[in-house]
C-alpha cells in the first residue's frame, strides 16, 4: 500500500558546486572513526596506538551497551588515538596497510536466520551502529521491537548526493540487507523514494513498502516522512538507516565481512571537480581535495552545508556522511552591507531579489550576516517546518527545560536537522540546532 | 571604505574590554555594525546563513512608513495654511513647513530613545539591538504637531525602559513601544493629547481645529445632533487634522503594500483588524441611535488612527499573537474593540490605541490556546495509538 506525499513547506537552498555524476577511485591512506559522531555513545577503548587491525575489528565499545561494538573500517596499524578536553576521545585512526585482511564472519543468508542471529551478526562485525533510532537519533537498542523501519532513499538538503548513481549495481546486496532488516522489527520497513528516482535498485525491492516524496527540502528528513507515514507517539520507536548503511548490511551476509565502503560526494563552490570518490567510512580528506579547492580560506564540512559537521583540512568523513561541502570562510566585513539592495545574494525573504531567479545556484560563504538577537519575526519557521509542530514554541519550552511542554509539543518526533532550515532563515541569527540537541541530550536523561 | 574600515580597526582595542573607552565599547559597537556588516562566522550548527538580518527587516518597515512620513509633513503645512485662511496645494512650501515641525521630533524621539537604549546595552553588555529604530520613526507619526518636545523626550525615555527595556530589551516587550509612549502623554498629559487646539501646528482661528473623531464625539452630546464629517475621500487621501502620520490612508496603504508584500508584517493582521472593525462599525448602523453610531464603516477605516494602527502598530510582530491561527483572532479582536471604545467611550475618542495595548496584554492568552489545540492532538493521538496497541 505504497503512497505518495506532497511536502508543501520548505526551502531548496541552490547552491553552486554539484558533484559530476562520475566516480573516482582513490587510495585512502589513513580513515579514522570519530566517537563525536554517535550521539550518547561513551567510548571505552580495546585497542592503543600502534595495534595492528584488520576491516572488522573492533576499535572500541560503548560503555553504556558493551555490546555494540565500533570496528575499523580498513586494515593497518593504528595511528593515532585524540583526544580533547577532558580526555573525551576525538578520533582513533587507522593507517591503511597495502594488503587488506577482513575478519570472516561467515557468509549467510538472512532470510534463513532468526532475529537474534542477525542481531549479533550486526553487534559482532560493528555493523550495528549504521541503525538508529527515533527519537533522539541515537543507536538503536537491540533488545527494542521497532515500530517500523524507515529507509530513506534520498537527500534534499543542499548539494546533496544522488542516492540513484550510489546504489546503482548493488541491487543484490541492498535486497539482502532488506532482507535482514525485516527480521528485525514486527512492524513493516517503509523505503522512502523521491518523486524524481529512477533507480531499480529500489523499485524492484521487495519485502518492503515504497512511498514517493515530493516537495523541497526537508522531505528526505527522516522525521518528515516518519510524520507523515506513521507519526511517531509517546513510546515509539522507528529504526532508519540510509541507502549506503543498508548494502553494508546485505554485504555483511553476503560476503562475510564488514562492508566499510563508501561512494562520498565532494560538491561545493571551492571544489574544482566536484565529484563522487570511491573511498571507505572515515576516509581522509586530503585524496580528495589535493589540487582539487580553489585558494583561499576555505570551511571544509563533512556532511551539507546546513548540518554538516566543520572538519580540518587533514580531517576526515564523518562515520554517517555520504558529501563533503567546501565552501568559502566568510570572515570579511561588507560596507553597508544589509542596506545595499544585494542583488547577488540568496535569501529566503523577499525583501532581497532572489525570488525573481528561483533556479540560479549561488556562492554562499560561512558569514552570519548580522548579529545575534532575540526572537522577533513570527511566523517565518512555519513556512519551513512540514511537521504538525510549532517550532518556535518548541525551541522556547527547550530553552526554559519545561520538561513536559517538550514533550507535549512534539519533541520526540524531531531532530535537530529538522531545524535546520529555520536556523538559517532566522533573522535573530540563534544556534537553535545545539539548543534543540541539548533538549534531546535532556529528555534523554530524564527518561531513562 | 577600506580607509574608514582601517580607522574602525585604529579604535576598536581601546573600546574594548582593557580599554581606556571600554564604557563606550556598545555605542561604538552600534556605529560599527551599521556601517559594516560584522565578520563573524558561523561555529555551530548551519554554515550558511540568510542574508536578511534584523537590521534590513527593520529598514524595509521604515522605508513603508516614508509615505506616511512625508505626506504627513506636507500636511502639517497645508493644515497650518488653512487654519490661517489660506488654501495652498503648493508642495515644496508645505513640506519645507511640515519638515520643520516634524524634523525636530523625529531627532528628539532617536536621541532619547537611542541614548537610552545605548546605554542599558552598556550596562546589560550586548549589543544595541535595533528595534528602536522602527519605534523612533513611529512615535513622532502619532504625535500631534504641537506637541512640546520636551514631552517626546520624556515619552520615549519612559517608554523605552517600562515598554521594553524592563523586559529584557527588543523581542522581549509585552506591550508596543511607540504606543506606550503615546498613552503615557496621554494620560499623563492629557490636554495636551486632545481637544481641538493640538492637531494644527500653530493654528491660526480660520478653522475650529477639530477633526473628524472630535466632531463625531461632539455630535454625541448634542440631542439630534447632526453630522457632518468631511468627504469621505478627504478623509482617505488625508487631507484633514490629525497625528503626524495617520491622516492619509492612501499613504499608509503604500505602506501596507511594501510590508505584506517583502513579508515583514502579518496581512493577516491587517486583514482581521479592518475586519473587525468594519464589523462592529457596521452592528452600530443597525443598532445604533445616534450620529457617531450610524458612521459609515468605511468611514470609520479612514478617520483617526485606525489605519496607522492596522498596518504599522497591530502588525510589530513582538506585541502581536504569534501563531498563525492566533493573528486572526488578534487583529478581529483589535478593529472590533477600537470602533467599540471609539463609540462608547466619550473619555478615549481614540480607541485604536487602547485596543491594540489591550490586545498585545491578551496575544499570549490567545496564542496559549491556540497551542493548547495542538497539545491536545498530539495527546489524543498518542491515546489512540495506546488503545490499539
Amino acid at each position: 500500500m505504497s503512497n505518495t506525499f506532497k511536502i508543501r513547506k520548505g526551502l531548496d537552498i541552490k547552491l553552486l558546486g554539484e558533484a559530476e555524476k562520475s566516480i573516482k577511485e582513490i587510495p585512502t591512506k589513513i580513515a579514522a572513526i570519530k566517537p563525536p559522531d554517535f550521539h550518547g555513545v561513551f567510548p571505552k577503548l580495546l585497542v592503543k596506538e600502534g595495534d595492528e587491525v584488520k576491516t572488522g575489528s573492533p576499535l572500541f565499545y560503548d560503555k553504556y551497551r558493551d555490546n555494540i561494538l565500533f570496528t575499523s573500517p580498513v586494515s593497518g596499524k593504528v595511528k593515532e588515538i585524540r583526544r580533547g578536553a577532558k580526555r573525551v576521545l576525538l578520533e582513533l585512526s587507522v593507517e591503511t596497510a597495502k594488503e587488506q585482511e577482513y575478519v570472516d564472519f561467515g557468509v549467510s543468508d538472512p532470510n534463513s536466520l532468526d532475529k537474534a542471529a542477525i542481531i549479533e551478526k550486526l553487534l559482532k562485525s560493528g555493523s550495528w551502529p549504521f541503525i538508529r533510532q527515533r527519537p533522539y537519533s541515537i543507536i538503536a537498542n537491540p533488545e527494542d521491537d521497532p515500530k517500523g523501519i524507515m529507509i530513506s532513499a534520498f537527500d534534499s538538503a543542499p548539494l546533496a548526493a544522488d542516492f540513484d548513481l550510489i546504489v546503482e549495481g548493488k541491487e543484490k546486496a541492498f535486497q539482502a540487507g532488506v532482507d535482514a532488516l525485516k527480521k528485525l522489527s514486527s512492524g513493516k520497513v517503509y523505503l522512502n523514494i523521491s518523486d524524481k528516482q529512477k533507480s531499480n535498485t529500489f523499485l524492484k525491492a521487495s519485502g518492503l513498502e515504497i512511498n514517493t516524496f515530493s516537495g523541497p527540502h526537508p522531505a528526505g528528513n527522516v522525521s518528515t516522512q516518519i510524520n507523515r507515514i506513521s507519526p511517531i507517539n509517546k513510546g515509539d520507536i522507528f529504526w532508519y538507516l540510509r541507502p549506503q548503511e543498508v548494502i553494508s548490511i546485505g554485504n555483511l551476509f553476503l560476503t562475510g565481512n564488514f562492508d566499510a565502503s563508501r561512494l562520498i560526494a565532494l560538491t561545493g563552490s571551492e571544489v574544482k571537480n566536484p565529484q563522487y570518490y570511491k573511498t571507505v567510512i572515515g576516509a581522509e580528506l586530503g585524496e580528495m581535495i589535493k589540487g582539487n579547492v580553489k585558494e583561499g580560506n576555505l570551511r571544509y564540512i563533512s556532511g551539507n552545508a546546513l548540518t554538516g559537521t566543520a572538519v580540518e583540512k587533514s580531517g576526515f568523513v564523518g562515520f554517517y556522511d555520504s558529501q563533503m561541502t567546501v565552501i568559502p570562510e566568510g570572515d570579511h566585513y561588507e560596507f553597508l552591507g544589509w542596506a545595499l539592495p544585494g542583488l547577488k545574494k540568496f535569501s529566503f525573504y523577499t525583501s532581497f531579489f532572489s525570488w525573481m531567479t528561483p533556479n540560479k545556484k549561488y556562492r554562499l560563504d560561512t558569514n552570519f550576516n548580522g548579529g545575534e538577537r532575540a526572537f522577533v519575526l513570527t511566523g517565518k519557521f512555519e513556512q519551513v517546518f512540514p511537521l504538525d509542530i510549532y517550532p518556535m514554541q518548541l525551541i522556547k519550552a527547550i530553552t526554559i527545560e519545561d520538561i513536559d511542554q517538550m514533550e507535549f509539543l512534539g519533541i520526540y518526533e524531531v531532530d535537530e536537522e529538522d531545524f535546520a532550515l529555520c536556523e538559517y532563515i532566522s533573522t535573530s541569527k540563534i544556534n537553535i540546532q545545539k539548543a534543540v540537541r541539548d533538549g534531546i541530550n535532556l529528555m534523554i536523561k530524564e527518561m531513562n | 571604505m577600506k580607509a574608514l574600515r582601517n580607522f574602525l580597526d585604529k579604535i576598536k582595542p581601546h573600546v574594548e574590554k582593557g580599554g581606556k573607552f571600554e564604557k563606550l565599547q556598545s555605542t561604538f559597537e552600534a556605529f560599527e555594525t551599521f556601517l559594516f556588516v560584522p565578520n563573524r562566522v558561523t561555529k555551530l550548527g548551519s554554515h550558511i546563513r540568510d542574508a536578511n538580518d534584523m537590521k534590513r527587516t527593520m529598514s524595509v518597515v521604515i522605508l513603508a512608513l516614508l509615505p506616511a512620513l512625508l505626506f504627513g509633513m506636507w500636511n502639517v503645512g497645508f493644515q497650518h495654511n488653512l487654519s490661517m485662511g489660506v488654501t495652498d496645494y503648493a508642495i515644496w512650501s508645505n513640506l519645507w513647513y511640515g519638515f520643520l515641525v516634524v524634523f525636530p521630533i523625529v531627532v528628539v524621539s532617536y536621541v532619547a530613545g537611542l541614548g537610552t537604549e545605548f546605554v542599558f546595552a552598556q550596562i546589560r553588555g550586548h549589543e544595541v539591538a535595533e528595534g528602536f529604530l522602527v519605534s523612533g520613526m513611529l512615535i513622532p507619526l502619532i504625535m500631534p504637531p504641537d506637541v512640546p518636545l520636551w514631552m517626546v523626550a520624556v515619552a520615549t525615555i519612559f517608554a523605552v525602559i517600562f515598554g521594553k527595556e524592563v523586559f529584557g530589551g527588543t523581542g522581549m516587550n509585552i506591550l508596543n513601544p511607540a504606543l506606550t509612549a503615546r498613552a503615557f502623554l496621554f494620560f499623563a498629559y492629557p490636554k495636551h493629547m486632545s481637544g481641538e487646539k493640538v492637531w494644527i501646528a500653530d493654528q491660526g482661528d480660520a478653522v475650529s481645529g477639530a477633526t473628524p473623531m472630535g466632531d463625531a464625539l461632539a455630535s454625541t452630546t448634542i440631542p439630534d445632533g447632526s453630522l457632518t464629517l468631511p468627504d469621505t475621500m478627504d478623509m482617505f487621501y488625508g487631507f484633514i487634522p490629525g497625528s503626524i502620520g495617520e491622516t492619509s490612508t492612501l499613504a499608509i496603504l503604500f505602506g501596507a503594500v511594501i510590508l505584506m508584500f517583502t513579508g515583514m508584517a502579518s496581512w493577516r493582521i491587517m486583514l482581521s483588524v479592518f475586519a473587525g472593525g468594519l464589523l462592529m462599525a457596521y452592528i452600530f448602523n443597525l443598532t445604533g441611535n445616534n450620529a457617531y453610531m450610524q458612521i459609515s464603516p468605511w468611514d470609520h477605516m479612514v478617520m483617526g488612527g485606525f489605519a496607522f494602527g492596522a498596518v504599522f502598530m497591530a502588525t510589530d510582530p513582538v506585541t502581536a499573537s504569534q501563531t498563525t491561527k492566533g493573528k486572526y483572532i488578534y487583529g478581529f479582536l483589535i478593529g472590533f474593540f477600537a470602533i467599540m471604545v471609539r463609540v462608547f467611550n466619550p473619555a478615549y475618542p481614540e480607541g485604536m490605541m487602547l485596543a491594540i495595548l489591550l490586545m498585545n496584554v491578551f496575544a499570549p492568552l490567545i496564542d496559549h490556546y491556540i497551542i493548547q489545540a495542538n497539545v491536545k492532538r498530539r495527546k489524543k493521538r498518542w491515546a489512540a495509538a495506546e488503545v490499539t496497541a
